[in-house]
């Protein structure tokens, strides 16, 4: 029907632009609150340009005059934005490199062991999820419950450090630690779908489990799934600062941890504004997936 | 799982008793330097052996539970009552107010956790005293912690605003502030338990977060996550397996609180 297709994807359109406005007013305003952050950090004010002894007093006043210009929150946070859409994020107080010459170089290895952790703790879980489902099992599904209520119970830093004794890779670090939670949301709705009277029906009919999984469950299971995937992304790169900052691995995580111990606040903001909008567009992107699937099977 | 609940309560009484006997099961305290057994394994005087500074890590270990599950309430207590002042008030209030808190609840949700508690924990100076260390640590975990329990809250406060005997309530005359304390607090109780006892665990594996990087509880004070610290220089599990004592207690300790809050979390739900 040409009318409800144009609706549903006038619908989408929407979606997609409320999402998008979202996480712009949503990046603006995060802007705003970490340029205040750095505007009010202790040692705004000093510049070590001022102590050179080779300046005279008429270029310190100009310097300690364009740092005043800088002492008004809003014009600091104006002339931050006007620098950001020129590719210019600052300079790092600690590593004294431009900031985004530093996140350009720490990105890929962050973004390959998230990705890799992601992969490797979703297949796992709907692996087990998956096969409680179809077995039914009392003692199955109690292993498989100790198991990842153990690791919810250890902190990430101690699977970091657990993963350096054991010579493991950081991904896979990252995957035991967003393992339990994506385990138990794809383990809980797969057993509400599969105690639904339409499965229990086609299975009782002698179904394939697999035509029962792709056709009955996950049309009803796909939204919510893709919705706790989307926070899985946040879970797995807060993940990161730990595995990075312990595995020794040069990423995001550990500039951020680094730029913590140094107080380098210019740089942990920035680093902090781009995971929020990773995490934002993950979030919106699955958003706006499940509503696609949702309405192909509306 | 009523057997579970029974032992896990059983457990937790049993750490938080022997933690707040610190004192008098190891009187020589958490700060001693016994300087001629640095390192050493465990014996009759050193039950869990000594760090590589020569202080009783059975000491440090009760001392650490202690300022872990001291604080992690108190933490726990004061994100309950940001969320009742957030969330509560503005699902009571409703209309712009709800919209706007939920706005900054969202903004502070979106961001990862870690990455939110390292860059405020950054803005504080790090240099500072053992006491006020572990008092910034629990103050931000406390201040940042509130916003799930916020939505959950506004959610609540939201649906009572509309029931049948607020609205009696108010036909009744009563208004505002009364109204809020009166009729909607005693209602958001069951939420605000459930949500007091799930935020512990989650402080309490912050915590361990923090101190391992080295942005929680300064020395010489103990914290679980100091402790945990050790873990960082060992070459394989078997080589002094005492110092995996701390990580078995937090687990124990945050195990035990999963298997009481199980109804809880229903509740929050």
């Amino acid at each position: 029907m040409p009318g409800r297709t144009t609706l549903r994807q006038t619908m989408l359109g929407w979606s997609i632009a409320r999402h998008g406005l979202a996480m712009l007013v949503t990046v603006l305003l995060g802007g705003l609150l970490s340029a205040t952050l750095v505007r009010f950090a202790p040692g705004f004010d000093v510049d070590e340009n001022q102590l050179d002894p080779r300046l005279n007093a008429a270029s310190v006043q100009a310097l300690r005059d364009a740092r005043l210009q800088e002492h008004n929150v809003a014009r600091f946070y104006y002339k931050s934005l006007m620098r950001a859409a020129h590719g210019d994020l600052g300079t790092s107080i600690s590593l004294g490199q431009p900031v985004t010459t530093l996140l350009k170089q720490r990105a890929p290895l962050t973004l390959r062991l998230v990705s890799i952790g992601l992969l490797m703790s979703w297949s796992a879980a709907l692996a087990l999820a998956l096969s409680a489902a179809w077995w039914r099992s009392a003692s199955y599904d109690a292993v498989t419950t100790i198991v990842s209520g153990l690791f919810l119970c250890l902190p990430a830093a101690v699977l970091a450090l657990l993963s350096v004794l054991w010579n493991v890779p950081g991904s896979l670090a990252i995957a035991l630690i967003v393992f339990p939670r994506s385990y138990r949301y794809a383990r809980n709705l797969l057993a509400k779908a599969y105690s639904l009277p339409h499965i229990i029906t086609a299975r009782a009919k002698g179904l394939s489990e697999l035509r029962i999984l792709l056709w009955h469950a996950m049309p009803v299971i796909g939204p919510q799934l893709l919705a706790v995937a989307g926070v899985s992304v946040s879970v797995a790169v807060g993940a990161a600062i730990p595995v990075e900052a312990l595995c020794g691995l040069a990423g995001f995580g550990q500039l951020a941890w680094q730029a913590a111990l140094a107080r380098d606040l210019p740089l942990l903001v920035n680093i902090t504004v781009l995971v929020t909008l990773v995490t934002l567009l993950a979030n919106s992107g699955a958003d706006v997936l499940g509503q696609a699937l949702r309405g192909e099977h509306a | 799982m009523k057997a579970g609940r029974t032992l896990a309560c059983v457990v937790l009484l049993i750490v938080v008793g022997a933690s707040l006997a610190a004192g008098w099961l190891a009187p020589a305290g958490y700060a001693k330097q016994y300087r001629e057994a640095a390192d050493a394994p465990p014996s009759a005087q050193h039950w869990l052996g000594t760090d590589e500074i020569g202080r009783d890590r059975f000491a440090r270990v009760l001392y650490g539970t202690r300022i872990s599950l001291l604080l992690a309430p108190a933490a726990a207590l004061l994100s309950t009552f940001l969320a009742v002042l957030v969330g509560g008030l503005a699902g009571y209030l409703g209309g712009v107010w709800a919209r706007v808190a939920m706005a900054v609840t969202d903004l502070f949700l979106s961001l990862p956790w870690l990455f939110l508690l390292i860059t405020v924990r950054a803005l504080m100076p790090l240099n500072v005293s053992p006491l006020v260390s572990v008092l910034v640590t629990f103050l931000i975990l406390g201040a940042l912690g509130w916003t799930s329990a916020a939505r959950v809250l506004c959610a609540t406060a939201a649906t009572l605003r509309s029931s049948d005997f607020v609205c009696q309530a108010r036909a009744s005359g009563i208004r505002g502030g009364r109204l809020f304390w009166i009729h909607v607090l005693p209602n958001l109780k069951p939420v605000l338990y459930a949500q007091f006892w799930i935020s512990i665990p989650v402080f309490i594996l912050s915590e361990a977060n923090l101190g391992i990087l080295g942005l929680g509880v300064a020395e010489p004070l103990p914290s679980w996550g100091s402790l945990l610290r050790e873990l960082e220089g060992l070459v394989s599990v078997g080589e002094e397996p005492w110092k995996f004592v701390p990580l078995i207690l937090l687990v124990v300790v945050v195990t035990s609180f999963q298997f009481l809050l199980s109804k809880q979390e229903e509740v929050a739900a």
